[in-house]
């Protein structure tokens, strides 16, 4: 069994990883859950998706402890989602904030830095993503997800390889995006240096 | 083929595998990817219609069942109150082709007014249930509910929680045809409630419940797992989340799951209580399978049942397997829950309320008449929809919210109450047509003191841009001719009615201030897209020697595309449509609209 919890801002992109993560593993021929965030909550909100794969898996819902692996897209949203690391798990988060509208208005002391220094004091295997300079690369802010993914693939945390994920992305995608998307996954996976 | 499907989506494939007819509904966070699927995969000749609401959805689908068509409508739980007229009484008079009320619940609740538990509504309406504890079981269930329906001829209500409903599993996917069998209705006293006849079916609903509880025992989603001495009873998603909490001590329990909740299999329950010594209930929202087995099982000095009822399982709020687990250990002392982190202090988390999107013209909507009745007493009804979002700071422009169109009429009898307000009532396009034209109607005629603020963005925005009447867009793929507001404002007698841009400052002040002034029902439409549905390359731009740090922007309007650096005011290109509210309202004229391509 494989977990990967999937955490972020409404609007970031994390339902469609979610199901490119889980595609990618039914291609395989292995079993897939998972479970979105879907209504109100996503109006700017916290989203969270959990990917759950193996054929022994009765629950959508990932159990505290038990993430393989978080793929944070949002430093605040991944060190608040934690406690869904299991011991020794991987963290990949993007280093880029979203700044909540609460924080403009002076009602919360959010820094983005201070959540990215928590996840790297806390968590061994832990890697940064610059996602907005990776994104401006490719030439849309809106491939972080695919950036994300394709760094899951490199980190091997998921047992999922980048041609895998770039099948599946294949598969979902428009024939006008998937040259941009390719190259997304490509230097996303290259952010991941063994550690 | 295998596809990764939503519960939702695999109750839809379902239900077109079973031969679904004609299928109506109104859309409601977690029902409403049903009926998209059914549209979106309509082999051709199913009849797929988004319904005004759920009362006249529920209606549709009655007729379609009386001609022998196999329907169904879909609803979340508190569409369900709406529906409640026809779905009581539906059931006296039973079905010729097969009925399917699906119905989603909401354990948090995530994005609901109430923890409302439909089994109960079930049992209340003489009218069986089946629960979903899994996408895969959900797209069976389905199938079942039809058949049941059809052979006993009883509408039968299909319910699932928001964690099946929008959680993905691998489905085998069978080929789907169009339905080929033609309906044709029989004319017939029984298709027509009267007194007399509620009474003699009354008679026979009673009687058959007995032998669809022994049909439900035999039922092989009604399971009992394991031969421990410990009974966990459990339904739905709970289902899940106990056999992720005892994985790996799966030999100490023995595990009863209620797929049919009413009526109740109380036979195979018995089997699971006789084998047991202390029975545990995991079951979110209401305490419905503990009260069954207290009511059937429970004598003096015999069974012990935990659940809601004993305080030890939460009495509101969703489930989780961790949670199952720690009331495991807490009654049992068996731990089976992985060790939990021991991170160190955790900084400051972001916090981060549901709020309007950047450039929604609800904001303009709102904060123009907030600031037109500036210093004046007034009331804010809401309603339901994205616009709920108004009252979130710094906005801070709902005063109440109740159930959908309950805004309109609210602010009727605050009027009678209190003669010294003024009585605004915001609702969406949508909920106008789903239940606000009635409350429009009482206003006129008992001569109530309101102003109507009509938020028309042009879709249903909340739960994911689904068309209503006013947008002249079916979904069988074809063209209507769209209702007119203001035309169905006027027709009421509607005073005074006036259509403005809520991107446009000045104008919305002006009109809601002429309209406060005014006496009797009056009503402004504010009339600008949902951001979600125009695509616009529109920009604003600060220009940072101008900015003097001012906050306006911010303070004011709550737009989440403006956020602040080194004390001015900021622009996030990303977020930005552009809708130059801002712009409008700077003090110094610092922030610039940049239309795109002109």
């Amino acid at each position: 069994m494989k977990n990967c919890l999937l955490c972020g801002v409404g609007g970031q992109g994390t339902v469609l990883a979610s199901r490119i993560i889980a595609s990618a593993s039914m291609d395989k021929g292995l079993f897939a859950r998972t479970a979105e965030t879907i209504g109100m909550a996503q109006r700017g909100g916290c989203v969270v998706s959990h990917v759950r794969v193996g054929s022994e898996v009765p629950s959508p819902m990932i159990p505290e402890g038990q993430a393989d692996v978080i793929l944070g897209f949002e430093p605040g949203e991944a060190a608040r989602n934690l406690p869904f690391l299991k011991q020794g798990g991987t963290v990949i988060v993007c280093s880029n904030e979203v700044r909540p509208v609460t924080a403009s208005l002076g009602k919360s002391g959010y820094r983005g830095e201070a959540a990215v220094a928590y996840l790297k004091k806390n968590v061994d295997k832990c890697f940064i993503i610059d996602g907005k300079k990776i994104c401006a690369e490719c030439g849309s802010p809106k491939v972080l997800n695919v950036v994300l993914t394709g760094a899951l693939a490199a980190s091997g945390a998921m047992d999922l390889t980048v041609e895998d994920m770039e099948k599946a992305l294949a598969a979902r995608m428009k024939p006008q995006l998937i040259e941009m998307n390719r190259k997304a996954l490509k230097l996303g996976a290259e952010c991941i240096q063994e550690k | 083929m295998k596809e990764l499907l939503m519960g939702n989506e695999a109750i839809a494939v379902g239900a077109l595998a079973a031969g679904v007819q004609v299928v109506s509904g109104y859309p409601g966070t977690p029902s409403t990817e049903v009926l998209e699927t059914i549209a979106k995969r309509n082999p051709g000749g199913v009849h797929v219609e988004w319904s005004v609401n759920e009362k006249a959805g529920a209606e549709v689908a009655v007729g379609a069942a009386f001609a022998g068509a196999r329907a169904m409508v879909t609803m979340k739980q508190m569409g369900l109150n709406v529906a409640s007229d026809p779905v009581m009484c539906v059931n006296y008079l039973g079905v010729k082709g097969g009925m399917v009320i699906y119905v989603a619940d909401d354990p948090g609740p995530i994005s609901s007014q109430t923890e409302q538990d439909t089994r109960h509504f079930g049992k209340y309406a003489r009218i069986p249930v089946f629960d979903c504890d899994s996408p895969e079981q959900a797209f069976r269930a389905v199938q079942d509910a039809f058949e049941f329906s059809e052979e006993h001829g009883t509408p039968v209500i299909l319910r699932a929680t928001t964690r099946v409903c929008h959680s993905c599993a691998s489905i085998d996917v069978p080929e789907i045809k169009a339905p080929d069998r033609a309906a044709e209705f029989e004319k017939d006293s029984r298709w027509v409630i009267f007194p007399g006849l509620s009474y003699k079916n009354k008679l026979k609903l009673a009687a058959r419940e007995k032998e669809f509880a022994d049909i439900f025992s035999d039922y092989k989603e009604n399971t009992i797992e394991g031969t421990g001495k410990i009974g966990i009873a459990c339904g739905g998603i709970s289902h899940a989340y106990v056999m992720d909490a005892i994985r790996g001590h799966e030999e100490e329990f023995t595990v009863f799951k209620a797929a049919t909740p009413f009526p109740f299999p109380t036979k195979l329950a018995a089997r699971f209580m006789r084998d047991t010594e202390k029975v545990i209930v995991f079951e979110e929202l209401d305490p419905y399978i503990e009260d069954e087995l207290i009511y059937n099982f429970r004598t003096a000095d015999d069974a012990v049942i935990l659940g809601k009822r004993t305080g030890t399982v939460p009495a509101a709020g969703e489930l989780s397997a961790v949670k199952a687990a720690e009331i495991i250990e807490k009654v049992t002392g068996i731990k089976t829950a992985a060790e939990s982190r021991t991170d160190g202090d955790a900084p400051d988390m972001p916090v981060r309320p549901p709020v309007l999107c950047a450039g929604c013209p609800h904001r303009g909507a709102f904060y123009a008449v907030k600031q037109a009745v500036k210093g004046r007493k007034a009331i804010f009804c809401g309603d339901i929809g994205c616009y709920t979002l108004g009252n979130a700071a710094p906005l801070n422009m709902v005063d109440t919210c109740l159930c959908m169109g309950a805004g309109i009429t609210m602010a009727q009898g605050l009027s009678h109450a209190d003669k010294s307000t003024l009585n605004f009532a915001f609702v969406g396009d949508s909920t106008f047509f789903a239940s606000g034209i009635t409350g429009v109607v009482n206003a006129v005629y008992n001569q109530a003191e309101m102003i109507l603020i009509v938020l028309d963005n042009s879709t249903t925005a909340m739960t994911g841009h689904q068309p209503h009447p006013g947008m002249g867009i079916t979904m069988m793929g074809g063209r209507s001719e769209p209702v007119d507001i203001a035309g169905v404002l006027e027709g009421t007698g509607v005073r005074s009615v006036r259509t403005v841009d809520p991107l446009d400052y000045s104008a919305s002040v002006d009109a809601v201030r002429a309209a406060a002034d005014e006496q009797g029902v009056r009503a402004i439409i504010f009339k600008s897209p949902c951001i979600a549905i125009v695509k616009t390359t529109d920009k604003v731009r600060v220009d940072g020697n101008s900015c003097i740090g001012c906050m306006n922007c911010i303070d004011q309007l709550g737009c989440p595309a403006i956020i602040t650096k080194n004390g001015k005011a900021v622009i996030d290109r990303g977020l930005c449509t552009g809708c130059g509210l801002c712009a409008q309202i700077c003090p110094v004229k610092c922030m610039i609209k940049e239309e795109a391509d002109k």
